[in-house]
């Protein structure tokens, strides 16, 4: 058995104890994935676990056995940026760019949280679809720190592709 | 020394007072100011594709063949001596290369610390590292690991088996106050000032204020944790860093290893964040002694519980402020002294009384700190240090006078704003804060906010606004030079070792190169991140941008000098002197005739060449002892505090800078945005948790360390005066540090407009609010 990581498949590490996110980085090359806390702290090594967000520094790579990894060196197709990687650039949505990966890649399983109509802890009403705005994005990406304060412009990056995609 | 410095900086000012203003640099406004060119235009980071793609490779991520991992082992205990070490299990265990202790350690003398006079002096704390079996303070490294993976380096580092002979540490703050010492200056300033009777004045005034105020330590916490991948190549060095401080770093790793200069390579292209944390470290030495001893290179990352522990934060400060007005609202008296955590093995003192010096006219003062030695990991520089938390008790304290006094906070303020340097009487370059208040009530709505407290509420919620100055001064390092190689298709590369921690430095110097030289954007390219480049300075104190501006700004005067040599006489140019032209539109053009041109390509294809390449530093930075140059900011906070839990949600900020020019409006609002959000953290929510019994951080991870997180920052508006300073290069006082300070008195001082309950120890939860509130 393999891991299917953006769409090719990797062997799993002979170390049982080796991370998901040391086997993207120290194994594989994949260091757009970055480690910040190691300790599910941060948010910075979130990657998309069929598709779904996973803080890779507490998923073990054998965890991810037969499943679909997608890291930030995937989310596009070829040499396109993804519209969130375009509208982070467009909206200032980092500095020094060390959280960056992490929050394009869970604001992707953010837009889809929403679109599938999940609530959140500032939903007002959890019986309707919640709706999209910027306290319940800055809510959905709490678990991912910056330090840099390129918060608004994250927000602002996230909100511009929800709106894109809802058009 | 500091005695000496003293003496040394007064006469350096007292010469420079007399010298005419056109012999220094700053004596004539740059040419540049307020011309329209790429300096000023909205421009993104031009690494973003980089950074939002993952290929941007920081420290940890640089792939090397051979590479061994590194793990660390911390001091449980203070103070005291390893009695028993067994590194047997350890150098057993799968796949270790390497145990390093005291025993196996190469002797190194100390690294020279951190100085204002010492450019390439780099260090954080004179300690020894693993040079004996001492242990000086809670978490100092006692053991490195190298094994193949990092997994089987953390667990041979776990089966290091030490015993210690603990003896007493010095770790409680207030045990500590009796031995506290009094430095003769604090960085460039005298340390103790006074000018009349300050205490005799408060007592005798109509109004005054005297109040303790209390900070805790603070963390840097930038995202990515310090770093380093070393390699050594025989006797050469290369060190993949995550640095503030590229040629300074290379320069001392020199020194302590015993090798040439230039056979250290220090690279460090991206920082993923720095806020004065990524300084050297112990882990510098110890990674690039490692890889030494083993001939094959070694990671080193911090976990971040290790950067907690072996890199220092901010001190915690406990500060007086007194301040006494007569019933006009003049300050009578101002009084701030405090006490700081600083070790005598550290170099960075706390200075939160220097912002104070600057900021009010008072008949009387006085201002002294004092310098407490605990047995800690000794504090650094942190974003804005000394204002960030000065700022919060000066400005409170002005709110609480205001309050007593039923006068608008703003203009108890501005009726105190000073002409002149309160201290020294020197002008001021530039100074317009209170059009920065003018500007930001408007945009605010000021004139909305209840000047008695308790009085607005909805719901549950007790709303609230308050207001604060910031200050930071202006600081151009007194080094750095810049290589222009400039060839005949009209291209320009600059070239230093200037460093980015997120700024967006390489943006903004394209944008000034491509003025300077007279080249559009696309033509110019600006390389850094390599001490092999002509070196900058460090970035600190807000200061590389004008730093290396001034060195571009020689370097484009010489080259200048050399393309009218290589003009010669067939030029139409011929004639005139470097200082009767300008680089403009891709050549020289006679200021006096503007017809009378020369292109680069002209000039270089005429004397049968392909590029021409000059590096000059800039002049010493003069200017910051002719004039007072201060940049200052109006901070305004709306809020909410929950009347039941006391919970204190922030509605909005607003930030207004008086900072000289602004360079990039998109990347500095970016910046100014997050140094508020950082003064929010600070004021809100950041606390180092110290255990005074043990001497241990309690809270060493960023899930107990606090920092802002998307939920907590609300609607955040930041603008500028927009007034250039005539005395700095482009007219630009540095951005990076200012928008941290006032921020948190500005929230303290809406909290207390909201609630009628006064807070001085930051940071402001609401277990101090409701504790106060039921006293």
């Amino acid at each position: 058995m393999a891991i299917s990581i953006n769409g090719r498949d990797v062997a799993l590490p002979d170390d049982p104890r080796v991370s998901l996110a040391d086997l993207l980085r120290d194994d594989l090359h994949l260091t757009g994935t970055k480690i910040g806390c190691n300790q599910g702290g941060c948010g910075a090594c979130t990657v998309l676990l069929d598709g779904a967000r996973v803080l890779s520094c507490l998923t073990l790579a054998v965890q991810a056995e037969g499943r679909r990894v997608t890291t930030i060196e995937g989310l596009a197709e070829a040499d396109q940026l993804h519209p969130l990687q375009a509208a982070f650039i467009a909206q200032d949505g980092f500095q020094c760019g060390y959280c960056t990966p992490g929050q394009i890649c869970a604001a992707e399983a953010l837009l889809r949280e929403l679109a599938e109509g999940l609530p959140s802890y500032v939903t007002a009403d959890i019986t309707a679809p919640a709706p999209l705005s910027a306290e319940e994005i800055r809510e959905r990406m709490s678990g991912n720190l910056c330090r840099c304060g390129a918060h608004p412009g994250i927000v602002a990056a996230i909100l511009q592709v929800a709106e894109e995609r809802a058009a | 020394m500091s005695r000496v410095q003293n003496a040394v900086i007064g006469s350096v000012r007292t010469v420079v007072g007399w010298l005419p203003e056109r012999w220094l640099p700053g004596g004539s406004p740059d040419p540049l100011i307020g011309r329209h060119g790429e300096v000023g235009r909205q421009l993104g980071h031009l690494d973003g594709p980089l950074k939002v793609t993952g290929a941007a490779r920081f420290a940890a991520e640089v792939p090397l063949e051979q590479l061994c991992h590194a793990a660390l082992v911390h001091s449980p205990v203070a103070r005291g001596r390893i009695a028993t070490l067994d590194t047997r299990a350890a150098e057993a265990a799968p796949g270790v290369v390497l145990v390093l202790t005291h025993r196996t350690m190469p002797r190194l003398e100390p690294v020279p610390l951190i100085s204002i006079t010492n450019m390439t002096a780099v260090g954080n704390s004179a300690l020894p590292i693993l040079q004996d079996p001492e242990i000086r303070y809670n978490g100092q490294v006692v053991a490195l690991v190298l094994a193949e993976t990092p997994q089987q380096a953390d667990f041979a580092a776990s089966l290091i088996d030490i015993s210690y002979d603990e003896a007493p540490a010095r770790t409680r703050f207030e045990a500590a106050k009796p031995q506290a010492r009094t430095p003769a200056s604090i960085l460039v300033e005298r340390n103790e000032e006074a000018v009349g009777d300050a205490e005799a004045a408060l007592r005798q005034s109509a109004f005054q204020v005297d109040a303790i105020y209390t900070t805790p330590g603070h963390n840097h916490a930038a995202i990515e944790p310090h770093a380093v991948t070393a390699a050594w190549t025989g006797d050469r060095l290369v060190l993949h860093d995550a640095t503030q401080a590229i040629a300074p770093t290379a320069a001392a790793l020199a020194k302590l290893f015993d090798i040439r200069r230039e056979d250290v390579r220090v690279l460090s292209p991206f920082v993923g964040g720095g806020f004065g944390a990524k300084g050297f470290w112990d882990h510098h030495v110890l990674a690039v002694a490692a890889a030494r001893l083993v001939r094959r290179p070694v990671r080193l990352v911090l976990s971040r519980e290790a950067v907690f522990r072996m890199v220092g934060g901010r001190s915690p400060t406990e500060q007086r402020v007194a301040l006494a007005a007569e019933a006009g609202g003049r300050f009578t008296a101002l009084i701030h002294t405090g006490y700081s955590v600083m070790p005598p093995y550290g170099a960075c003192p706390e200075q939160y009384t220097l912002g104070s010096r600057a900021l009010y006219r008072a008949q009387n003062v006085r201002f002294g700190q004092k310098h407490l030695d605990l047995d800690v990991v000794p504090n650094t520089y942190m974003r804005a240090p000394g204002e960030a938390v000065g700022s919060f008790a000066l400005e409170s304290a002005v709110d609480e006078l205001a309050h007593q006094m039923s006068m608008d906070p703003i203009e108890l303020r501005l009726r105190n704003d000073p002409e002149v340097h309160p201290l020294s009487g020197i002008p001021f370059s530039q100074r317009a804060l209170a059009e920065a208040y003018r500007q930001g009530a408007e945009a605010f709505g000021w004139a909305a906010r209840n000047a008695t407290p308790r009085t607005r509420r909805e719901g549950e919620w007790l709303l609230g606004m308050g207001c604060a100055t910031g200050s930071f001064p202006y600081v151009r390092m007194p080094a750095g030079a810049v290589r222009i190689r400039l060839t005949r298709d009209g291209r320009a590369s600059v070239a230093c070792s200037a460093q980015d921690m997120g700024m967006g430095t390489a943006t903004v110097q394209s944008q000034h190169a491509a003025d300077r030289l007279g080249l559009p954007l696309a033509a110019v390219s600006f390389e850094m991140g390599d001490s092999d480049l002509p070196p900058a300075p460090m970035a600190g104190g807000s200061g590389q941008t004008v730093s290396i501006v001034a060195a571009v700004a020689a370097a484009a005067t010489k080259l200048t000098g050399e393309l009218l040599r290589l003009a010669g006489n067939a030029s139409p140019l011929a004639g005139l002197r470097a200082g009767e032209v300008r680089l403009q539109e891709g050549g020289l053009v006679s200021l006096a005739d503007p017809a009378r041109r020369d292109s680069f390509d002209a000039i270089l294809s005429r004397a049968g060449r392909e590029d021409i390449t000059v590096t000059e530093s800039a002049a010493a930075p003069l200017e910051m002892f002719k004039y007072a140059m201060q940049s200052q900011s109006a901070n305004f906070c709306d809020l909410r505090v929950s009347a039941v839990t006391g919970e204190i949600r922030i509605t909005r900020l607003l930030g207004v800078f008086d900072v000289g020019t602004i360079l990039n409006p998109r990347t500095a609002a970016s910046q100014l945005r997050g140094g508020m959000i950082m003064g929010l953290g600070m004021a809100l929510s950041e606390e180092v948790l110290f255990d005074e019994r043990s001497g241990r951080i309690m809270n060493a991870g960023l899930a107990d360390y606090h920092i802002p997180a998307h939920l907590d920052i609300p609607e955040i508006d930041v603008r500028w005066t927009g007034i250039p300073d005539p005395r700095s290069p482009l007219g630009a006082r540095g951005i990076g540090e200012i928008a941290i300070t006032g921020v948190a008195a500005a929230i303290a001082n809406a909290v207390f407009n909201a609630t009628g309950t006064r807070l001085r120890d930051l940071p402001l939860t609401l277990d101090k609010l409701l504790e106060e509130e039921g006293a």
